[in-house]
């Protein structure tokens, strides 16, 4: 504890802005500086010095501000790194019985207003709510990093393309035969890799999703290469949502005898991805709950001491492996579907990159977290198009000061807690 | 012999030696924090537009010879990013010193997209080139066909070994060495014999970041062009080098560069060129699970 009364000193500021100034002209000078052209280059003086100026001032308040009693706190309080889970008193009931009900019933409601465009933006978003439960299950809950999740999502998402065109399934067979394709590609992937070190998982992951993408880049007889596959559009019972019949079917709007609207594609597709979204947040709701859920947390915060309890480690982080995996395998089935088609671009590093920034934005194993950050990260770039290039910058820089500033995410994952029972501590007490 | 197997040959060792020179900065990184440093291959790329402008502003102000030319630019470029390897530790890794396991490798993502995009709205998404600096080759007759090998080949080579060899001497016998080296054994220790962790840790993310950046000139010297892009899977290459070497281990990181580099030109010029990148990254997979310890590594044994 330093003492509050320390005068503020401005001459260690100076230096240290200088210092940080030095550092960001030899940083920045050459790069933001000197473009290149051909074989030549331009000058952008004016470039670096709005850039150094920015890191000058920058550095000079924060150090003030350091020093000041708030800043002391501030600084201390990234020493401690605090517990992963906030107790919450028993019998606690959250705010959230009211918001639940409420969120539900304007996702009911929205389609009838919505436009196309805004259909299609928030379908984007609920696909990387999907996502993002996925991995959040992967990297929140069981704490395995793995930054291939996009090769699970482009087996799904493949899975309908090439199902469709190879095996004639459609959007109904493709749904769970994706899930239980990614999930079994996980298993084989995870079963091996998951008894090693930690930090090795996240290698082998990044690597068997940049095979996956490169393998569905150059088998060209297969996959299609660059050029990708065609997507069938879904059905309802066998109904087209089309103006005409394609294969010899009947579209919906004669069947039922309503007007056509093109619209119908998207709200069937909104529908369905709902209720996905709906069954998997219950389902990982219960699985936090569950004795595989404990597991998962209890082994990302200390391996050592799960294994000598005698939990079987290799198992219980396969589960999460493979649960996560199938999540992104569903995802990949809508988000082909939404697309009509489908090709490797859409399952760069950068993909995985996004979902996981959702992940840690949202806090490690916070759900309500991760749906809120995951329609943040994906409708603020539609509304923030003149930003577009500067998109993965933010990211990154978004990415790192998380992990400095709340390395738990925004939103603190908090339980109720337990109080036992009144015979139990009666039968304690009398012993 | 075969020619084709030959030039594989030559060109697996350049292209491996590079490899070797970037797979030390991983494995410095890992065996002295326990972390990968996943923007290493961006701070290559990084290195590598520092080349093509060193070389740019040394010829426009007239250097013409090649040795003047080479020896500025390596020193330009090894600075330099050796500055950035020094802030991108103090901004992004040193505050979380005591974080959650993940933290670092997430924080260490966020620098390399940020490096990426950083570089590309500087310099334009397009793919950046320099001249060809040394002309000429030697030309051997093998058989029915030829192995050549370019000048710039032989360059490639011989510096590559020299960093190699001056890292050496730098860990082995200088004092400096001596504390990484105490720092990598047991850090708490170190810093009770007076040692100061902090910078230590400091200077081996600059160590690493300047075998980037020799790697960033040569590389660029021998292919000729590059992109903001060029990080990543150069990237990831030199991480299985240093897994396939051992992590941790230096002569291992350059062993698994040699390796590594053979190996993909041999995949690459008598298999299949279009999935030579699957079968580094497959190579990289099979090497995790079986022998996660590489060549020349210790089992990790974790205490309590």
């Amino acid at each position: 504890m330093s003492a509050p009364t320390k005068p503020i000193d401005i001459k260690q500021s100076l230096v240290d802005a200088v210092i940080a100034g030095l550092l960001a002209l030899i940083v920045f000078g050459p790069i933001v500086g000197i473009v290149l052209d051909g074989y030549g280059f331009n000058l952008q003086p004016g470039r670096v010095a709005v850039l150094v100026g920015v890191v000058v001032v920058g550095r000079f308040f924060m150090s003030l501000f350091l020093q000041t009693p708030k800043g002391v706190a501030i600084a201390q309080s990234f020493e401690s790194s605090g517990s992963g889970v906030h107790v919450l008193p028993p019998g606690y009931k959250t705010r959230l019985r009211f918001i639940i009900p409420l969120m539900i019933l304007i996702a009911v409601i929205f389609p009838i207003f919505a436009d196309k465009y805004v259909l299609t933006v928030v379908i984007l978003g609920l696909i990387y709510v999907l996502l993002g439960l996925g991995l959040n299950i992967v990297v929140g809950l069981a704490g395995l990093l793995d930054l291939g999740y996009v090769a699970f999502y482009a087996i799904g998402a493949y899975g309908l393309a090439l199902g469709y065109q190879y095996l004639g399934l459609g959007f109904w067979s493709a749904l769970p035969l994706a899930a239980i394709a990614a999930a079994l590609a996980g298993c084989i992937l995870g079963f091996p890799v998951l008894r090693m070190h930690g930090d090795y998982l996240a290698i082998v992951t990044l690597g068997f999703g940049e095979i996956i993408r490169l393998v569905l880049n150059n088998w060209l007889s297969f996959t299609g290469g660059p050029n990708g596959v065609a997507v069938p559009a879904p059905t309802f019972f066998g109904l087209e949502f089309g103006r005409r019949a394609k294969d010899g079917g009947i579209p919906i709007h004669e069947y039922f005898g309503f007007e056509y609207n093109p619209d119908l594609k998207f709200i069937f597709i909104y529908t369905v991805l709902f209720l996905v979204v709906l069954a998997v947040l219950y389902v990982k709701h219960r699985l936090t709950r569950m004795p595989v859920g404990r597991a998962w947390e209890a082994l990302r915060e200390d391996e050592i001491a799960c294994r000598s309890m005698g939990l079987n480690h290799v198992l219980v982080k396969l589960s999460a492996f493979t649960i996560g995996a199938s999540t992104a395998g569903l995802a990949g089935v809508f988000f082909a579907s939404y697309q009509g088609f489908v090709n490797p671009t859409s399952f760069t590093f950068f993909e995985s990159a996004l979902i996981l920034a959702i992940v840690v934005l949202g806090g490690m194993g916070s759900t309500v977290g991760v749906v809120i950050a995951a329609f943040v990260l994906t409708v603020a770039p539609e509304l923030l198009r003149s930003f577009a290039e500067y998109r993965v910058l933010l990211f990154g820089i978004l990415m790192v000061l998380m992990m400095i500033w709340r390395p738990r995410g925004l939103i603190r994952i908090s339980r109720t807690g337990v109080q036992p029972r009144k015979g139990v501590l009666a039968n304690v007490e009398g012993a | 012999m075969d020619g084709i197997f030959l030039q594989q040959m030559v060109n697996g060792l350049t292209l491996g030696s590079v490899y070797g020179l970037i797979a030390i900065g991983y494995t410095m990184v890992y065996g002295i924090i326990g972390m990968i440093n996943f923007a290493h291959g961006d701070v290559y790329m990084i290195s590598a537009y520092l080349a093509a402008i060193g070389l740019a502003v040394l010829s426009f102000f007239g250097v013409e010879s090649f040795p003047f030319l080479i020896l500025g630019t390596l020193i330009f470029t090894i600075v330099v990013t050796g500055v950035y390897g020094f802030v991108i530790e103090r901004v992004a890794y040193k505050p979380l010193r005591n974080s959650t396991r993940l933290a670092p490798l997430i924080s260490a993502i966020g620098i390399s997209l940020i490096l990426q995009n950083y570089a590309q709205i500087a310099q334009g998404p397009r793919q950046q080139g320099v001249p060809t600096l040394l002309e000429g080759a030697m030309r051997f007759d093998v058989g029915s066909g030829f192995v050549q090998i370019t000048y710039t080949k032989i360059f490639i080579l011989i510096a590559a070994f020299v960093g190699m060899g001056v890292l050496t001497y730098i860990i082995k016998y200088t004092k400096l060495g001596r504390m990484c080296r105490a720092t990598q054994q047991d850090r708490k220790m170190a810093s009770i014999l007076g040692i100061n962790t902090d910078r230590v840790i400091s200077y081996v993310f600059v160590i690493g970041a300047a075998m980037a950046a020799l790697a960033g000139v040569l590389i660029t010297m021998n292919y000729g062009t590059f992109d903001f892009f060029a990080g990543f899977v150069i990237g990831i290459k030199a991480f299985t080098a240093a897994v396939l070497g051992g992590i941790g281990s230096l002569p291992g990181a350059m062993l698994g560069g040699l390796i590594l580099g053979v190996a993909e030109s041999q995949f690459s010029g008598l298999i299949n060129s279009d999935y030579k990148d699957v079968f580094s990254f497959g190579l990289l997979v099979v090497i995790l699970i079986f022998r996660p310890q590489g060549l020349l590594g210790r089992p990790l044994v974790a205490k309590v």
